[in-house]
């Protein structure tokens, strides 16, 4: 099994896996309040907090990359105050990559679960509510079993997404073996070495394989889903 | 006692309703799709807010615009039958009933869960998912999740409205038994006439957002100018009885009224049973002297108090001790007879003209 792949083609894998479940594990959560306040809030500031989730949708990657680095390089506003207060560097480490993918990661997990927020009948909700439920309690026993299809379906899409990452990564937290190189920045490094096209050709394969397992995975989630809520 | 004073306004269309109803009991909100019914019951639940006004309860104030009351929805224990049912998809029957039984007060649950699964007969539903659910059997586990709240006050917005005749007829029982048995205060809203005279104690008419008329049933249906209750062609007097007594032999029932007693076909209830009698106004023969050798059964003398003519007919209002009988004749019979506020008159109703609610097609 180890002779499958190199020890350094070993590290891309598990440097994605690690990278790709920090990115989706921390910011799922901040996906659902931000999915939820959209779909159901009307408040100043929403247009703004809309584009601000979509924009990395449509900025290059090593923009938000760039951006990043700014913001949290070691001298960036957020990056001295992190560092100072708790010690934590994002730049040139493992969390930084969790970070840089999920925020490119992020509009996908935001849209998915938002449709799934607005597809909820409402008046499941005021029912909930003459039946003695308060807002919190209806989001944990209402809004959430019903939008769980949506949370899964936009998890696993950031997971994939945040597997196949390249710019905002590489300008961020940069190309180091066993830190940061996640298979596509090992695919890269593989090209550009004279010699590599084998390690390249089957980097490139375990990528195809994830992705397949993963929409399989999702897939099957789904329709278990889908089944127990009745659809 | 249910006392509501509102006032809203939702875009062009504005609610100015106010009335009283004796609780418990049904009271029943009556009128056309777009009169305001809803809107009135969103505020009862506090689904809606009024611009104004005061919702009370006994002596549970839900909202009040001088004192700024305005209780959440969730803190007002009152249960909500929706037109949709509503029933959370995830969640087995079961789970459905229990949502609002967990809700209510430990120390307060004096509605029981076995009781109301055998007085909505959803026994072996409990275990169901709620998308294999017929229509009327969702509508009685909806009316069931909404008793076992606990609520102070159990709203029904059009709960028959989505269901076709048969499951009409399925449900409909299971509503009489719930307002028999448990001693509640019900808001029915509905614009089925034949529901509402089946069901309520009390009737409030509902007109572009107003109260056209208000009062116990009885009396509104004894009145001429009640819309939708009084001017159909098939408008008939609701009146509440009790059984005096059956005679087997001839296979009749005697029932007594504030007014005097009536000659009915066999009724299936006890003697002493409190039982309601619709007699259609086209059914009442009218006399000024007391006819002999005749079939009908029912010969009642009453004083006319109002005459209300119509195109080819005219409606005449008649009292009779303490209720009020409509009696459709022609206008021809108005200037023969001469009838007019004031003159004594003989109603006659044939025992087979009378009938209980719900119970025969009209």
């Amino acid at each position: 099994m180890t002779e499958l792949l190199a020890p350094a083609e070993w590290d891309a894998l598990r440097v994605s896996l690690i990278v790709a479940l920090y990115s989706v594990a921390f910011s799922l959560p901040l996906a659902i309040a931000v999915a939820w306040l959209l779909a159901r809030k009307r408040f100043w500031g929403r247009g703004i907090l809309d584009s601000l989730v979509h924009v990395p949708l449509v900025l290059p990657p090593v923009v938000v990359g760039y951006v990043l680095l700014v913001l949290f390089g070691v001298r960036g506003p957020l990056g001295a105050f992190l560092n100072e207060t708790f010690g934590v560097r994002l730049v040139f480490t493992t969390a930084g990559a969790a970070l840089a993918t999920a925020v490119m990661a992020f509009p996908l997990m935001v849209r998915a679960i938002r449709l799934s927020i607005e597809a909820i009948d409402h008046g499941l909700d005021e029912a909930a509510r003459t039946l003695g439920a308060g807002p919190l309690d209806r989001f944990r026993t209402v809004t959430l079993p019903l939008i769980l299809p949506g949370i899964l379906s936009g998890g696993i899409v950031a997971f994939a997404a945040s597997l196949g990452e390249f710019g905002a990564v590489i300008t961020f937290a940069s190309n180091i073996p066993g830190e940061t190189q996640t298979l596509p920045l090992a695919i890269y490094s593989a090209i550009q070495t004279p010699g590599g096209d084998a390690a390249a050709a089957r980097l490139a394969t375990l990528s195809f394989a994830l992705a397949l397992a993963g929409l399989i995975l999702s897939e099957i989630l789904a329709r278990k889903v889908r089944r127990m809520l009745g659809r | 006692m249910l006392d509501v004073a509102i006032r809203t306004r939702l875009g062009s269309f504005a609610i100015d309703a106010a009335f009283t109803a004796p609780t418990p009991g049904v009271t029943a909100l009556f009128g056309r799709s777009g009169a305001g019914k809803t809107s009135i019951v969103r505020a009862l639940a506090g689904l809606a807010r009024p611009d104004e006004g005061r919702i009370r309860i006994g002596d549970m104030t839900f909202f009040d615009s001088a004192g700024n009351i305005d209780m959440p929805a969730e803190r007002r224990r009152v249960g909500y039958v929706f037109q949709d049912a509503r029933l959370f998809p995830h969640l087995t029957v079961n789970d459905n009933l229990r949502y609002g039984w967990r809700r209510a007060p430990a120390d307060d649950r004096p509605i029981r869960l076995d009781t109301v699964v055998a007085l909505l007969g959803i026994g072996d539903l409990l275990d169901r998912r709620p998308h294999t659910l017929s229509g009327g059997e969702k509508q009685r586990v909806a009316i069931g999740r909404a008793l076992l709240s606990q609520p102070r006050l159990l709203l029904m917005d059009e709960p028959l409205a989505s269901l076709d005749a048969e499951r009409k007829a399925e449900v409909l029982p299971y509503i009489e038994r719930l307002r028999d048995e448990l001693s509640l205060a019900v808001v029915y809203v509905s614009h089925a006439h034949d529901e509402v005279e089946r069901l309520a104690r009390t009737l409030v008419v509902i007109e572009n957002g107003r109260v056209a008329a208000a009062g116990p049933i009885g009396d509104l249906t004894g009145r001429l100018d009640v819309r939708g209750i009084s001017d159909r062609a098939d408008a008939a007097s609701v009146i509440d009885a009790s059984v005096l007594g059956h005679d087997e032999a001839r296979r009749l029932s005697r029932l007594g009224f504030d007014g005097g007693e009536l000659v009915v076909g066999r009724f299936q209830a006890g003697v002493g049973a409190k039982v309601r009698v619709l007699i259609p106004a086209r059914e009442v023969i009218l006399a000024t002297v007391r006819p002999e050798q005749i079939s009908v059964q029912n010969v009642l003398p009453g004083v006319v108090e109002g005459v209300s003519l119509g195109n080819g007919s005219a409606l005449v209002r008649v009292r009779i001790g303490g209720v009020h009988l409509l009696s459709r004749v022609t206008r021809d019979t108005v200037d023969r007879l001469r009838l007019a506020p004031g003159a004594m008159v003989f109603s006659l109703i044939k025992a087979a003209a009378i009938e209980r609610p719900g119970s025969s097609p009209r």
